[in-house]
């Protein structure tokens, strides 16, 4: 794959660059157009595949394809069960958090498919198009554009359930206590809180994914080096994709139940 | 780490995936597995009555077997007893008709015997006179003598 001038840093740099469509003045407006249309094609494939069994759903004995539908749903609907304790979990956290598991599990994903093939040969030499980086979740947009909106919907759930005096009250004298010397204390502690979680949150799935996909360029990097290269980084390479199945799930997992987590605390007093 | 308008549309795609999952996906689902569940549980509890009827079931079979058997002995036992009181009646009718027939041919014997004794007695009561007669032909008035003759007569 390593053509005459192609250094090991332009390589890497090439595979990280997006392929991003300027949409107006100045640096933010910016479309990320590999991150959106992956994220979005992934995202229609897999809710339509559930959607297409939702719609046939029986309730008696399920075809194979269901049974396999219903497990997630199932083990989702169990780990949302033991956390979610103060309200219907059917209304809204228990789907949401399936969305967000079936959706990150998939995007995690893509970082399986061998990006050469995929970016170089592809999208490069079939379709012309330059740059493509195919998982989105290495995107820090996604993961903060995911963790911010379950950042917003904390903050919705907070003012739904304890009412906007009641949130602001919380912010104020929750976990400290309520005497007034201990306010601004009680209010940096929760400003820290609101703004180290939507960081943790994305940053964690993130720098997962991005240390994944650096990695695979590493040892794609050495397999174009020479023969011996070639065989180790395929070997290595079997090896951290094996790995990185765990990483794919395990992010996805954490993904989900600090959503539920997030959105469950903003349920409950202090 | 560039921060650009992609935020955005990935929370807005974002925003209607998970419309489109508690919308669309998660209530059809949902009651397929709720409803699945309680035929389930309602199979389950079927299959425990039925467990219990068949229970019950043979019990009250057993029960009925050993009556039936009880009663085919109590059968028995009385078809038994029966034919043996049959026996004894028939013996005790068999041995009193032999009996009566006994004591019947026993009053004819000695029907016969008192009648053979009866005409001996007068034969050999003609034959004495008889003799008589012969011997005292000659000496003694038949007539004279009757009386005695008679009396012999019914000594024998």
């Amino acid at each position: 794959m390593a053509t005459e001038e192609l250094t090991p840093g332009k390589y890497i740099a090439h595979h990280l660059t997006f392929n991003s469509q300027s949409v107006g003045e100045g640096a933010f407006w910016t479309l990320h157009v590999d991150t959106l249309l992956t994220a979005m094609a992934l995202g229609f494939v897999a809710l339509g595949f559930v959607w297409g069994v939702a719609r046939g759903a029986t309730a008696g004995v399920p075809n194979r394809r269901q049974a396999f539908v219903e497990l997630a749903v199932d083990f989702i609907d169990e780990q949302v069960k033991s956390i979610f304790l103060h309200g219907d979990r059917h209304q809204f956290v228990a789907p949401a958090a399936l969305t967000v598991f079936v959706w990150v599990l998939l995007m995690n994903a893509m970082d399986f498919l061998p990006i050469d093939w995929l970016a170089t040969v592809f999208f490069e030499k079939l379709l012309h198009v330059h740059f493509w980086r195919p998982v989105p979740t290495a995107d820090v947009n996604t993961t903060f554009a995911l963790a911010l909106s379950v950042w917003l919907l904390m903050i919705f759930f907070n003012i739904k359930v304890k009412g906007l005096g009641g949130w602001v009250h919380e912010l104020f004298c929750a976990p400290f206590g309520g005497n007034p010397l201990l306010w601004p204390a009680n209010l940096l502690f929760n400003l820290v809180e609101y703004v180290s979680k939507p960081l943790s949150h994305s940053l964690r799935l993130f720098g997962n994914m991005y240390a994944g996909e650096i990695i695979f360029l590493l040892l794609w990097l050495w397999a174009g080096a020479d023969l011996a290269g070639t065989i180790f980084a395929t070997v290595l390479g079997l090896g951290w994709a094996i790995f990185h199945i765990l990483i794919v799930v395990l992010q996805a997992y954490i993904f989900m139940m600090l959503t539920v987590v997030y959105i469950s605390m903003a349920h409950e007093g202090h | 780490m560039n921060i650009n308008l992609s935020l955005l549309a990935q929370a807005f795609t974002f925003a209607l995936f998970i419309w489109f999952t508690v919308k669309f996906i998660w209530p059809p689902l949902l009651r397929a597995i709720e409803q699945r569940q309680k035929q389930i549980a309602d199979g389950l509890a079927a299959a425990e009555r039925g467990k219990q009827d068949l229970e019950q079931a043979s019990k009250r079979t057993a029960e009925l077997l050993r009556e039936a058997k009880q009663q085919a002995q109590d059968i028995l036992g009385q078809a038994d007893k029966r034919a043996v009181e049959l026996i004894e009646e028939a013996k005790g009718a068999a041995k009193a008709e032999g009996e009566r027939l006994v004591a019947g041919a026993k009053a004819e014997i000695e029907q016969e015997v008192s009648r053979a004794r009866e005409m001996l007695r007068a034969q050999v009561a003609a034959l004495a006179v008889a003799g008589a007669e012969q011997i005292l032909r000659r000496e003694v008035d038949a007539k004279a003598h009757a009386d005695l003759l008679r009396s012999v007569q019914s000594q024998l």
